[in-house]
């Protein structure tokens, strides 16, 4: 744990002197505060500190979010995005971008119509695994997966139908970044993403029962259908925010939660903290690569987060002994 | 002591047990026995509130289990069924989640005392040396007495057991089930399991309950209950019940086809 903050503040120190200009550790203080002028002071303040906040709040969301809905499921292969939420996102900013509505109404159209869309099918998938009052977890995720299907469907007709232009607008978004011009959105994605991570402190005594099965944590004496009920929520909103704010950005959610087992151990009262530095420190350092190594020009992040969390993680499964 | 009365439950329109009444006095040992189909997993759970009664009560000291909450009815009974899973966990950690029941939502971390109960029973189980393993570890065996270790530290009055030795072989079948008989004498912990094997229940059970078809069919000592006339009707399978001359307890021989046929 302790070694994971100090990667997380080598994360952040070398994502804040890295760049375009490249600034000593040892000059960060003056660059750093309330008042000041020139460029490198730009720099700091307005580009790569709210990047890092993003990171750390979008990287620390989808690994905390993946870490839960693993745990509630007990299924090692979900992630944020396996119940259709990044393609309800996305379908809703497709729709935004094909009908001109940025334009029309304002930029701000396309978090809201990522945030509605995730919202519409984290809806959708609770109340269709609804039965008598009841959820099922099982039917829950195959439900989920299908909506992800249908929905993918849908994008790819609106992408078929529509003008270059908006096609170039859509991809790029679906490929995610962690350049976002507003900050007010970026302080309430933090925020959030901090409170998520407190809430989920709350329920940290019964995901450690459901590592032992739904039946055997309601005989240890869980409430494990409020438990599953509000947690998946949890998890879902998260996500929901992350794509609305940053778009897709894959494998930060799968990866990091496994990594975090294999190196902190399943037991969710170090595992959820661990995840959220993680995923953060995760998609800082990815986001620092994505933008300089092709610098002046920037990498899709989930390029980077693909090719480098695979990679890791293969290397790291494949020496361990552990079983999941 | 625990109190059965004309409990009905079962699946919806499906399966369904009903008028199931008896008692478990306290410190008594009694198995649930009865062919596959004739309800005793659906009693089980009918007793555990993982199936919500149609009617009826069950009554431990009095007080109606399934008027409680999860965590007051995980206070007062532990349940330890044919196998554990959590295959990342230690054995230590996986015992001390049978303090869960009396932890508070704020309360992150284990006591001291937590330990001591913990630890206690693992000793108690003959598990303490295993403590630092990981339960995917552990062998068969060892996994139900870490179980039941785990279903001792809930501190309950009642112990409930889901066929506890059926992937065991006798050794380990006779190490648990002595041990259960153990607690059961030691402790005064009221015990009740389901159990296949007839012999192993005529031989550790003080009184039995057997199933059939949804109903009870008979229930009480095991010489009275493991009778071939019983078993013939409740099992359709022919047998020959015998008594063990050294714990004088009902033993149950089954007669093969061809053999019976040899002979009549």
């Amino acid at each position: 744990m302790g070694a994971l903050l100090v990667v997380t503040l080598i994360a952040i120190l070398l994502s804040l002197t890295t760049g375009e200009i490249d600034i000593s550790v040892f000059e960060l203080p003056k660059y750093i505060g309330e008042k000041g002028d020139g460029v490198i002071y730009s720099i700091m303040n307005k580009i790569r500190l709210p990047r890092i906040l993003l990171g750390l709040a979008v990287g620390g969301a989808l690994s905390l979010s993946g870490v839960i809905l693993q745990g509630i499921y007990r299924n090692p292969l979900v992630e944020p995005y396996t119940l259709g939420i990044s393609g309800g996102g996305a379908l809703g900013v497709a729709l935004v971008i094909v009908f001109g509505l940025h334009h029309a109404i304002g930029s701000f159209m396309l978090p809201l119509a990522g945030f509605i869309g995730s919202l519409v099918t984290i809806v959708l998938v609770y109340s269709l695994s609804l039965r008598g009052g009841k959820i099922h977890i099982q039917s829950m995720l195959l439900i989920g997966v299908m909506i992800s299907f249908i929905v993918s469907s849908a994008m790819m007709l609106l992408m078929a139908i529509t003008t270059a232009d908006n096609l170039h607008g859509i991809i790029f978004w679906i490929m995610g970044s962690l350049d976002e011009p507003n900050s007010t959105l970026i302080h309430v994605t933090f925020w959030v993403s901090i409170i998520g991570l407190v809430v989920s402190y709350l329920f940290v005594q019964p995901l450690n029962a459901l590592r032992l099965g739904e039946a055997k944590a309601k005989h240890l004496g869980i409430n494990t259908e409020i438990t599953i009920r509000i947690l998946f929520i949890l998890a879902s909103l998260l996500t929901g925010m992350c794509v609305a704010v940053a778009g897709v950005i894959g494998f930060v959610g799968l990866i990091i939660p496994h990594l975090m087992r294999l190196m902190v151990g399943s037991d969710y009262r170090v595992l959820l903290l661990s995840s959220f530095l993680g995923g953060g420190a995760f998609l800082i350092f990815s986001d620092l690569i994505a933008r300089t190594i092709i610098s002046p020009n920037e990498l899709p992040i989930g390029v980077i987060t693909g090719i480098i969390g695979g990679t890791v993680f293969v290397i790291v499964l494949s020496r361990s002994k552990m079983k999941f | 002591m625990l109190q059965i009365e004309r409990l009905k439950c079962g699946y919806g329109d499906k399966f369904h047990i009903s008028d199931i009444s008896f008692r478990v006095r306290k410190g008594g040992f009694t198995g649930i026995i009865g062919p596959n189909g004739s309800g005793k997993t659906t009693l089980f759970r009918g007793i555990t509130s993982e199936l919500e009664l149609e009617k009826g009560h069950v009554l431990l000291d009095g007080k109606d289990l399934t008027e409680m909450n999860q965590k007051e009815r995980a206070q007062e009974m532990a349940i330890v069924t044919q196998e554990i899973e959590g295959a990342n966990i230690t054995v230590e950690d996986y015992v001390l989640m049978g303090r869960l029941p009396y932890r508070s939502t704020f309360q992150f971390f284990e006591t001291k005392e937590d330990y001591r109960i913990a630890h206690k029973y693992l000793e108690l189980t003959d598990v303490f040396h295993l403590k630092d393993k990981y339960i995917y570890q552990l062998s068969g065996g060892e996994k139900q007495l870490a179980a039941i270790a785990r279903a001792l530290t809930q501190e309950p009055k009642l112990l409930l057991l889901d066929e506890p030795t059926s992937h065991l072989d006798i050794t380990h079948q006779a190490q648990v089930l002595n041990l259960i008989q153990r607690l059961n004498n030691e402790l005064g912990l009221t015990v009740l399991m389901i159990i296949h094997d007839l012999n192993l229940a005529g031989e550790y059970c003080d009184h039995l309950v057997m199933m059939n078809e949804g109903n009870m069919y008979i229930s009480g000592k095991p010489e009275e209950v493991l009778t071939y006339k019983a078993i013939e009707k409740v099992y359709n399978t022919v047998v020959i019940a015998k008594t063990n001359p050294l714990s004088k307890k009902p033993v149950i021989f089954l007669v093969s086809e061809k053999v019976l046929s040899e002979n009549t």
